[in-house]
């Protein structure tokens, strides 16, 4: 990956058009137009609306996000932040102030131009009273947004964040019309590559490429897309090996043999940032000593379950939430690896011959957290501890066993910054905290680094802050999950996919085209 | 009939809010939540809300639909009989091909079972219509998919059906679940159409007829079939009202678009209105059904039309 300073980029963002030019092309031809993608996705619900704040599911983060609705700035293929509708931002010396010039002659799909006031409208619909949405304590950082012109905007934090232009490409954060964001949201009325033809929650959505978008040649290489509704696993491999759809999501790994038998089918993946974990609250006992947390760390045959219950779709993690497609992943940092002799002895240091401990789990939690929830038991068995899996019902699993069991089965989808995954889970007080681990260092750590805009310096205080999670947390995150998904052979794409989220980063309908 | 649909869906753990915030479900976020949709009110009060409002054909809004409003502020919303309305219609479609399918189909059976009982094809129908009938729907799914779809492409695996689509699109779209449903109602009514022409047989106005002279498919069709009608009247309407309120799986397997599937995305995130007049549908259906068989078979047995 190219390794442009962050710095740079961030304190002016004039980068950005350089890097949406490096984009590798598929080599002596460029995309070719036209032509309907049809998607079979999981992830899809009769609630569904075009509302951004409710969105959780990749049905609607791939609809809206990644067809109907801009943000203000994007995560490219290659992981680089560049903007979308803003088009360059700088920040103060502090990182407290912000910048943000936007883009010009952008219009919605009802025709109205984008300006700065539909910014503001759009972010504040975040913060108001009673409001639910997941991106609220972004928005609630902004003290003050002030509208310079109609094509710039300024912003004021709480505090200093050197990561708020990354925050603002969060698939919640959409651009809506101001004055009209309810007419919006029923319609569907955003300044995306597709508008909104019909959508029929839980079942289709339907969209035309939109002509006056100012990417232009550059993306939405389709003249339409369709989505379909298929959650349920098999019926979507079915669609996709008939050829009923182009590509989908969350590949069944059980069939995925058959699909690579398949000549028209190519399974595509990418590791990022979703890992599963094994949170345990460092406030009780036996999980408020130090050494079991980390005896129990030694005591997981992680390759096994990468191997076992991710089918080898995955990586090995390091029990920290920093994934391989954070900026500041510490790679290179020394791996908790399966050693009971190991474990026994740090059980010894901690004063116990042997350990019995509970470890809660349901499928809810992710995919095959019971098995895996066994095979720690069993691995675990060689360190003498005693490992008693408690099976969950799926249902009420979030509001009745994580948060509230000492020890039990969870997953992360990972975010796009350091910072935002830690004070996210792993901030003192943040209501997500399921570990309750207290380490003043890593506090100290996080509010510093937050502030920082040197590059060099950030690297270093998130390499250590990995390095104590790893070593001293209260967590065990045994492997990364890729996403993992299939296409037809009709369809080619640059060549680099985004690891943010499935789908190329749910920008699919943007990036690719038929071949 | 309401009080146990009403308590069985309110005794699903968790509830619209847990399920809809997921893992991001912080006690501030649920009670508002909660608040919006009135799930904070004691159960007794929310019962007789929805019984006065269904009383009143009024089933209300569905707690998605709510809860997008309560972000919004007033907008127009659609009601449940908005939302259930074109997915009973597509559900009736399927149950209409199936129907149109299975029943000639499965009486046609019975009869030439009924003739050559007994033989090689007698015995070999009832192995066939009776595994079909035995195995569970989304194997017999998956296997005409296979055949159907994936080794000879003849029909779509995928039936996602919509509004304006043509109607031989629609019908092609339908054909693999309507067929699936076809093998899963055949063996049942024609067990009993087979079942009850034999019984008929033994009679003396059968052997009457016979000693006429007549050939054996007069005999059952015009002699023996007419009195039969009563019983397998009853079991076509089980059938059918099967049609509608079982086809959930087919319905998942195959992503048509029908009440079933929007029954079960609504089990999961707890929609309870939906939830509750899905099952008063389906109840309806059922008594509705039976309701027309009886009066079906009052009509077609003569003693029971004259009574003395």
């Amino acid at each position: 990956m190219t390794n442009f300073t962050r710095r740079g980029l961030m304190k002016t963002g004039a980068a950005a058009g350089v890097l949406a030019a490096t984009g590798a092309r598929a080599a002596g031809h460029g995309p070719k137009k036209g032509g309907t993608l049809r998607l079979g996705l999981a992830g899809a619900n009769t609630s569904d609306s075009w509302d951004g704040r409710t969105h959780s599911d990749s049905f609607m983060i791939m609809a809206a996000h990644g067809c109907v609705f801009d943000c203000l700035t994007e995560i490219g293929a290659d992981g680089q932040l560049k903007g979308e509708l803003a088009e360059s931002w700088e920040a103060s010396a502090d990182a407290v102030t912000w910048t943000f010039k936007l883009r010009q002659g952008v219009k919605f799909h009802s025709g109205k131009d984008f300006g700065a006031d539909d910014v503001i409208a759009s972010l504040q619909m975040h913060t108001s009273e009673d409001s639910k949405s997941a991106a609220k304590p972004i928005i609630e950082a902004i003290t003050e947004m002030k509208k310079v012109s109609d094509h710039e905007v300024t912003f004021t934090l709480k505090a200093g964040n050197a990561d708020f232009p990354f925050l603002l490409s969060d698939y919640h954060i959409l651009m809506f019309p101001a004055g009209e964001i309810e007419a919006a949201i029923a319609s569907g009325n955003g300044t995306g590559l597709y508008k909104v033809e019909s959508f029929d929650p839980g079942v289709r959505f339907v969209g035309s490429r939109f002509a006056d978008h100012y990417k232009g040649d550059e993306a939405g290489h389709f003249d339409s897309v369709e989505f379909i509704a298929i959650n349920d696993s098999s019926a979507r491999m079915n669609a996709l090996m008939t050829g009923q759809v182009d590509a989908v999501n969350r590949v069944d790994f059980k069939t995925e043999a058959l699909m690579k038998a398949n000549p028209n089918v190519e399974i595509f993946e990418v590791t990022g940032n979703q890992h599963f974990t094994f949170p345990m609250l460092t406030g009780l006992s036996p999980f408020d000593d130090m050494k079991v947390r980390q005896a129990l760390k030694h005591a997981v045959n992680r390759q096994e379950m990468v191997d076992k219950i991710l089918l080898g779709h995955g990586a090995v993690a390091n029990d920290h939430p920093i994934g391989p497609a954070n900026q500041y992943y510490a790679g290179d940092l020394a791996q908790n690896d399966f050693d009971p002799d190991k474990a026994k002895a740090l059980l010894k240091e901690a004063g116990l011959d042997s350990l019995s401990v509970d470890l809660s789990a349901a499928n809810a939690a992710f995919p095959g957290a019971v098995d895996a929830a066994q095979l720690y038991q069993a691995s675990a068995k060689n360190a003498g501890i005693d490992i008693n899996v408690v099976q969950e019902p799926d249902d009420g699993y979030w509001s009745n066993v994580w948060l509230k069991k000492p020890w039990c089965a969870c997953y992360w989808s990972g975010r796009a910054t350091e910072d935002w995954m830690f004070s996210s889970a792993y901030e003192a007080g943040v209501p997500w905290n399921d570990t309750g681990w207290e380490n003043a260092r890593f506090q100290e750590l996080l509010l510093t680094a937050r502030a920082e805009l040197d590059s060099s310096k950030r690297k270093e205080m998130y390499t250590e802050m990995q390095m104590l999670m790893s070593s001293e947390g209260g967590t065990v995150v045994p492997m990364y999950a890729n996403y993992v998904d299939a296409h037809s052979t009709k369809l080619a794409n640059s060549g680099t996919i985004g690891n943010v989220f499935q789908m190329d980063s749910s920008r699919l309908a943007e990036r690719w085209w038929f071949a | 009939m309401s009080i146990v649909i009403f308590t069985a869906v309110n005794l699903l753990p968790g509830d619209f809010a847990t399920q809809i915030l997921g893992q991001g479900a912080t006690d501030e976020a649920v009670a508002s939540i909660r608040k919006d949709l009135g799930l904070d009110q004691p159960a007794v009060a929310r019962y007789f809300g929805w019984l006065a409002g269904t009383l009143q054909g009024d089933l209300g809004i569905s707690f998605a639909q709510m809860n997008f409003q309560s972000n919004l502020g007033g907008t127009q919303l659609t009601t449940v009989a908005d939302q259930i309305a074109p997915r009973f219609a597509n559900t009736m479609f399927l149950a209409g091909v199936t129907a149109t399918i299975a029943v000639p189909f499965a009486i046609s059976l019975g009869i030439l079972t009924a003739l050559f009982r007994n033989t090689a094809f007698d015995r070999a129908m009832n192995i066939g219509t009776l595994s079909s009938i035995s195995s569970p729907e989304f194997f017999l799914a998956y296997i005409l998919i296979l055949f159907l779809a994936v080794l000879n492409p003849v029909f779509p695996s995928l039936s996602n059906i919509f509004s304006d689509m043509s109607f031989s699109d629609r019908l092609n779209k339908t054909m693999l679940p309507a067929l699936t449903l076809t093998l899963v109602v055949t063996a049942h009514m024609m067990r009993m159409t087979r079942a009850a022409i034999i019984n008929l047989m033994a009679s003396p106005y059968i052997e009457m007829a016979r000693l006429k002279g007549l050939s054996p498919m007069r005999v059952i069709v015009k002699h023996a079939l007419p009195n039969a009608l009563a019983p397998i009247i009853n079991v076509i309407a089980l059938n059918l009202a099967y049609l509608i309120t079982g086809v959930v799986v087919v319905e998942v397997v195959f992503v048509y678009p029908g009440i079933g599937q929007l029954f079960v995305d609504s089990v999961k995130i707890r929609d309870l209105p939906v939830v509750q007049a899905c099952c008063l549908i389906f109840a309806a259906a059922y008594i509705l059904l039976n309701l027309l068989a009886d009066v079906l078979s009052i009509i077609s047995n003569p003693r029971l039309r004259h009574p003395k």
